[in-house]
């Protein structure tokens, strides 16, 4: 009998299984979702920074066709400070301060959404203003440490002053990364129904306890009566992570006009509701030896936050993990600025640190005259160069090697302006990536039907990493059937709780949480098998058992029975729930990757253009190659738009972002793209999950 | 310093609903006879007013293509034009585009190149694709590049839209 499966699980390249709804339109955001007696609230938002309202007029509002309701500071319920994970503290709507421009100074209630829009045009204001804050440059001599936060904000190894000093080579460099925005192409959107003191909100949310969380706190209810709901999110990338102002202001609207609402962020104010990338500067210094053997390293980072509230940054995260030094210091400090609260975006943190830490040993390869890549080699950490611990895995060479060999790294032509075509320069340049693996606990149940199907509910979120489709991979890898067989239930507080989608920790946390559930479960189905009389497996050893096939089948005897049967004897589905947790904290855990470029770029002009791009990322074991390369090439893109096009501008005599859209803000385009290639390092992480994943 | 906001809105200076305007969408197939708000646009009226919500809004003024429809066999931005300019216009949407269970060779192509993460600017990709094809436009993968750098991908699938795209081109040929 053959014992091999047609469909193995993990590690199959599986189509994306809810890609038939998308490609139909059939999948429901949150904004599709359609209830009885529907109204539409919109927003009227302080043109303002840093102001106090002197004068609201909302009488013509109130009066214009189809408006139910008008909530503005004067007859908002109040409401405590928000508690984590709020973005922000501060409710708008609760007095009259204007903390950042966007802000709402009205909420508009109306039958359709042309009505409640054109009312939201007939609020008046005036205000009285202060000078404001937007960029780093205007405070950076009184920037501040922030301590509370999930990472240290100074480190230091050995003695980097003594180390750079001593150094025969020295580069420092300044690097500045302008404001960006996640953008997602969904904008947030949140609709509200209450039904007596229990409340329903369906919200673009990453996190949709959280949001429970957040809401039930600050409308004095008891979490259960509040449910939230994500099926499909259109994008995120950290703008629906944390739980923003929007979210808690229509639930209080709904309750208030008596009707369901639906609130949908326009683009505009996507810039200044749900956070951004903060302005970050970054000072490096490298000190090497001849032979290009690291002496030390210093990265100090200072960064935007929000005036009235804090968020912590850690862009030089990277800086202390990537090489081997004996030397490392970083710190961060913080401006305060009268924006709205940064936030996470793709990719936090050593996203923006490790432009500038590679940037500078770049200097210093063509300082030594070292090939860039040799230099990485000879500085390779086998420890974390900051904890001394082990990493729990690393194939950070490897990923060099196919890297180099893909891109053909070593038969390029090295010195720089010695490639020409017509006008423009041809460059080839490479850089290592790393970021901190997050692990955060999950809770998955796995139960399987009398009829043998399976059925995984937890929590998660379908982002568009392919949630719906490699749960169950991981767990007909266990259960020893066909992924086919295998469906999620996923973004409703009704199911098991799972973490946030954000971090890339989702394959890990509840793969792991999925996968810890379907052992238990495949436990159960063994010992119901052999302790039933009725099976063919009555009275064997479990341990002589096991799932493979869609059947229950002895190793040594070869005698079976379909998994369903042992479920429909039992008389009702059998199923098990499991939580998993971090447990181990005795290795450094990171992905890594090397990710290497050929640009085309102007001579006269300077304007820089992607020929190709190949990267190669050591991330553990992938769940399934098709959806994690598509995430990958979409990482490129965005290193893309973060080195040649994003940037939010701000102006502050107006105190404000300026091209609050898609036209003046660049986002890459399918022009902007050249050859891209993604590659992963076969590699088994036997420490990081329960899957030996490590990332995404 | 003092500043203030007034009164921009646009409508009738008395603050009534404008009237009612009658108007017959000829919409995936089916003939929709409507009395539309003229300021509602065709994607608003779509989503809202007629139950297919497949075609999305990213930005509503013309910046990503996220509400790329077919209007008497061209890509339109719906977002950009209001539904009362379309009387007897003929509009397919994405929940017109398969044949019952049967996939347009786009949107297969679609599935199996993985052209699609989040899925929210999908729909409009597709349309925007299945008229670039017929535009003639689908020669090359540069060509296709250009004439699909309407529809704005964040999840940044750019590189199998451009494969999906030559699929369902060669498939047509
Ligand atoms: S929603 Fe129409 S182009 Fe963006
Ligand atoms: S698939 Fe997410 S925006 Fe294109």
């Amino acid at each position: 009998m053959s014992t091999v499966l047609e469909r193995p699980g993990i590690g199959s390249p599986l189509d994306r299984r809810d890609g038939r709804v998308k490609v139909t339109g059939r999948a429901d955001y949150t904004a599709d979702v359609v209830v009885p007696d529907l109204k539409y609230g919109v927003f009227a938002t302080s043109p303002v920074t840093k102001a106090r309202i002197v004068e609201l007029d909302t009488v013509a509002a109130q009066r214009a066709p189809g408006v139910r309701y008008v909530m503005t500071h004067r007859n908002a319920p109040r409401v405590p400070p928000l508690g984590p994970p709020a973005a922000i503290a501060l409710l708008p709507l609760q007095n009259d301060r204007i903390r950042y421009e966007g802000q709402p100074i009205a909420l508009i209630v109306a039958d359709t959404l042309e009505d409640a829009t054109y009312a939201a045009g007939l609020v008046s204001a005036r205000f009285e203003t202060a000078p404001a804050r937007t960029e780093i440059a205007q405070g950076l001599a009184n920037a501040v440490k922030v301590e509370e936060g999930y990472d240290e904000p100074d480190t230091r190894t050995g003695d980097p002053e003594a180390g750079l000093r001593a150094s025969a080579v020295l580069v420092e460099h300044l690097y500045t990364i302008g404001y960006r925005h996640h953008n997602p192409m969904e904008p947030s959107a949140t609709t509200a129904v209450w039904d007596g003191d229990r409340l329903t909100l369906y919200d673009a949310t990453q996190y949709v306890y959280g949001v429970r969380g957040v809401v039930a706190q600050a409308l004095d209810l008891p979490p259960e009566n509040v449910r939230v709901v994500s099926h499909f999110l259109g994008g995120g990338f950290g703008s629906k992570g944390y739980v923003w102002p929007h979210q808690v202001l229509t639930a209080l609207a709904a309750r208030e006009a008596g009707c369901p609402v639906k609130l949908v962020l326009t683009r505009a104010q996507m810039y200044t509701s749900c956070g951004y990338q903060p302005e970050t500067r970054h000072a490096v210094a490298i000190g090497a030896d001849r032979d290009g053997t690291l002496r030390a390293i210093t990265h100090d980072v200072v960064y935007a936050n929000s005036a009235a509230e804090e968020f912590p940054e850690y862009a030089a995260a990277g800086t202390r993990s990537m090489y081997a030094c004996p030397s490392i210091a970083t710190t961060h400090r913080a401006v305060k600025v009268d924006l709205i609260n940064p936030t996470a975006m793709r990719a936090p943190n050593e996203g923006m640190g490790n432009f500038a830490l590679e940037s500078a040993l770049d200097e210093l390869a063509y300082a030594l005259n070292v090939d860039p890549l040799e230099l990485r080699l000879r500085n390779y950490a086998g420890r974390d160069p900051l904890t001394g611990k082990p990493f729990s895995s690393k194939k950070l060479r490897e990923a060099y090697a196919l890297g180099a060999e893909r891109f053909g790294w070593a038969a390029r032509p090295c010195a720089p302006r010695s490639l020409r075509e017509g006008d423009e320069l041809i460059g080839y340049g490479m850089a290592s990536a790393l970021m901190t693996t997050y692990r955060m606990p999950s809770t998955a149940r796995v139960e399987m039907a009398p009829d043998g199907t399976v059925t995984i509910a937890t929590a998660s979120h379908e982002i568009g990493t392919g949630v719906r489709t490699i749960m169950p991979q991981i767990a007909a890898d266990v259960l020893g059937v066909d992924p086919s067989v295998v469906t999620i239930e996923l973004g409703d507080t009704d199911l098991p709780e799972a973490a946030g989608t954000f971090g890339s920790a989702t394959t890990v946390g509840v793969g792991s949480a999925v996968s810890t559930a379907a052992t238990q479960l495949k436990e159960r189905l063994i010992a119901l098998a052999v302790a039933d009389p009725h099976s063919p497996l009555h009275g064997l050893a479990s341990t002589d058992v096991e799932l493979i096939g869609g059947e229950v089948r002895s190793r040594t005897t070869g005698r079976a029975e379909p998994c369903a049967g042992v479920v429909a004897r039992s008389g009702a589905a059998v199923r098990a729930e499991a939580t998993w947790s971090p447990s181990n904290d005795e290795y450094a855990m990171f992905g890594f990757g090397a990710v290497f470029v050929e640009v085309r770029v102007d001579a006269e002009l300077g304007l820089v253009r992607l020929r190709r791009c190949v990267g190669a990322y050591s991330a553990g074991r992938i769940v399934n190659p098709k959806t994690a390369a598509s995430q990958m090439t979409g990482a490129m893109i965005w290193g893309i738009g973060q080195a040649l096009l994003e940037r939010s501008e701000t102006d502050a005599n107006v105190g404000r972002f300026v091209s609050k859209n898609l036209a003046g803000y660049l986002l890459p385009v399918n022009a902007d793209v050249g050859e891209l290639e993604a590659h992963f390092v076969d590699e088994f992480d036997p420490h990081a999950s329960a899957i030996r994943a490590r990332h995404r | 310093m003092a500043r203030s906001i007034g009164a921009p809105a646009i409508g009738p200076a008395d603050g009534a609903r404008p009237a009612g305007i009658q108007t017959t969408l000829r919409v995936n197939g089916s003939v929709r006879r409507l009395e539309l708000d003229p300021r509602a646009t065709l994607l608003d009226t779509l989503r809202e007013r007629l139950g297919l919500p497949g075609t999305k809004k990213g930005c509503d003024r013309g910046e990503c293509g996220a509400c790329t429809v077919h209007v008497n066999g061209r890509r339109i931005n719906a977002c950009m034009t209001l539904a009362v300019m379309h009387d007897g216009d003929e509009i397919v949407t994405i929940e017109g585009l398969a044949r019952g269970e049967e996939l347009h060779a786009v949107q297969a192509a679609f599935i199996e190149h993985d052209a699609l993460q989040c899925g929210y600017c999908t729909a409009g990709q597709i349309m925007s694709a299945v008229a670039c094809i017929g535009e003639g436009h689908a020669g090359s993968a540069d060509e296709i590049r250009e004439w699909m750098s309407g529809n704005l991908c964040r999840c940044s699938c750019y590189p199998q839209i451009v494969a999906a795209v030559q699929t369902a081109a060669q498939e047509r040929t």
